[in-house]
């Protein structure tokens, strides 16, 4: 763990893997009930760093941090979510291609994974869903599109994601959802919220 | 009902309050005023609390007409006020009577003009707060010429005052930064340049990032960074190696690295630089 300074009021931890971020975000956010530097507005995990915003005293909140021993294991049975999905992305076939796959090959492994909602960024309520297998990990496209449409179901690096809402976007798509997974009208207003399980079922019609 | 017309709206004219904080962990901006302070005293000057939501005029004049008796206080940019033809005073509480007409100036100095009106401007919140977020299109849309705005209930008496004191906008600034956390992806020379050198605002500047032109800031360290959480006041910068500061808007999360943070005052001195303003940094060691 690695504890690099930002601004006057934040930190941002650095660590080893997805894992261990989401095991350490799992520990502060059980501490912070417990009234642990309650003055902290933000806590934001991402791939391999947290970034803590808003606190009186960084100085002492690091030094803390870096005595925590043993960090909670981030919580592998939260709610299942299955989303049914059609699997006719633009990029399915690209996708495929660079897996060494037919296209039913992978809508069949994607279909077979259990994501775990890991951590939202980028725009509100993206979230990046853990648990593709280094299989079907393909790169980011090379030129964004200027538009992607709400419920594209898309892969880039180790991740899975839903577009929550039409906004540009570089990841590839594979399929897409009817399911709307972003209600800024509801509390919370994310279906996918961190330590969902979500998995993709592909829709019968 | 208590309600005002817009007359001139300018070409962009937002509602906003205090913004959207503790939701970076759905992805949700913190948005809200961009000049802070100048929203705060505002609200203080018509006897609102401080989340009462304002309008939030980009370089531009504009004009209203009260159809209540209100008080209206015009803080941030500097900008000359008249009230049906007569001069008023910019950063005090006026006191106006159904019918009159507010108009004001391009901003003589600074960007960004505030309005704020006793009772403040009533909206239904998105995710808690009325502000617009122009990069996550949250919010109201922005105001539009002849739209009636409904006020809330005046929070009571606005306060008695002579003089209030604000930091008049200049066409220079330098910004207090500290260091981190990525200023190890840069080379020495680049954090040479970031403490000795200025920039000039870029008119590609908006509520997401205050975007700055001059000396290009070399990287060391060429690996591709995981998007990480970043907070308002990050200097990040892209491959172009042109810093751009974020502001309310900014996305909670960016790919490049940050060389380092200017402090909350330095966020409202920037959210008030105009394109051209001259830019440099006082450079702060790491803790």
């Amino acid at each position: 763990m690695k504890i690099l300074p930002v601004g006057e009021r934040a930190l941002l931890i650095e660590l080893e893997d997805l894992e261990s971020v989401l095991g350490l975000y799992a520990e502060i956010e059980q501490r912070r009930k417990g009234g642990w530097h309650h003055d902290i507005v933000d806590v934001v995990p991402a791939a391999r760093t947290i970034l803590l915003d808003g606190i009186s005293d960084p100085d002492a909140a690091a030094t803390e941090l870096t005595g925590w021993k043993r960090f909670r294991a981030f919580p592998t049975e939260g709610p299942l979510v299955e989303l049914e999905t059609i699997y006719d992305g633009d990029d399915l076939h690209n996708v495929a291609k660079i897996c060494n796959l037919s296209p039913s090959e992978l809508i069949a492994a994607h279909g077979g994974v259990t994501f775990m909602s890991a951590f939202c960024g980028f725009s509100p309520g993206f979230t990046y869903l853990s648990g593709l297998p280094d299989e079907l990990q393909v790169p980011r496209l090379n030129n964004p599109r200027p538009s992607v449409p709400a419920g594209a179901v898309a892969l880039a690096d180790e991740f899975c994601a839903v577009y929550p809402r039409s906004s540009p976007g570089g990841w590839q798509i594979i399929g897409h959802t009817e399911t709307s997974v972003w209600d800024s009208s509801k509390d919370p207003p994310t279906l996918l919220q961190p330590g969902t399980r979500v998995r993709f079922v592909r829709a019968t019609s | 009902m208590r309600e005002i017309l817009v007359l001139r709206s300018g070409p962009l004219t937002t509602i906003q309050d205090l913004g959207r904080s503790g939701l970076a962990h759905l992805g949700v901006p913190p948005s809200g005023a961009l000049d802070r302070p100048a929203l705060l005293l505002g609200n203080r000057l018509v006897g609102n609390p401080n989340d009462a939501a304002v309008l939030e005029v980009t370089f531009s004049s504009f004009s209203f007409r009260a159809l209540t008796d209100c008080v209206v206080a015009v803080t941030g940019a500097r900008v000359q006020l008249s009230l049906d033809e007569r001069q008023e005073a910019w950063a005090m509480p006026i006191v106006m009577r159904r019918e009159q007409v507010l108009e004001f100036s391009l901003p003589t100095a600074g960007v960004r003009t505030y309005v704020a009106f006793n009772g403040g401007i009533e909206m239904s919140s998105d995710l808690g707060s009325r502000s617009t977020d122009l990069l996550s299109s949250l919010g109201p849309e922005p105001v539009r010429d002849g739209q009636v705005l409904a006020l809330g209930e005046s929070f009571g008496v606005a306060p008695l005052v002579d003089f209030a004191p604000y930091p008049e906008p200049t066409d220079q600034i330098r910004l207090n930064l500290r260091l981190g956390p990525r200023e190890n992806y840069f080379t020495e020379s680049a954090l040479v340049d970031l403490a000795t050198k200025s920039w000039q605002v870029s008119s590609m500047s908006n509520r997401i990032a205050l975007r700055l032109e001059g000396p290009h800031l070399t990287r060391r360290d060429q690996r591709e960074l995981k998007s990480e959480g970043i907070v308002t006041g990050s200097v990040q910068v892209p491959h172009d190696g042109l810093p751009l500061i974020f502001l309310a808007d900014h996305p909670t999360t960016a790919g490049y690295p940050v060389i380092g943070v200017v402090g909350p005052d330095d966020v409202a001195a920037c959210a008030q630089a105009a394109p051209g303003t001259r830019v440099s940094f006082q450079v702060i060691p790491e803790r």
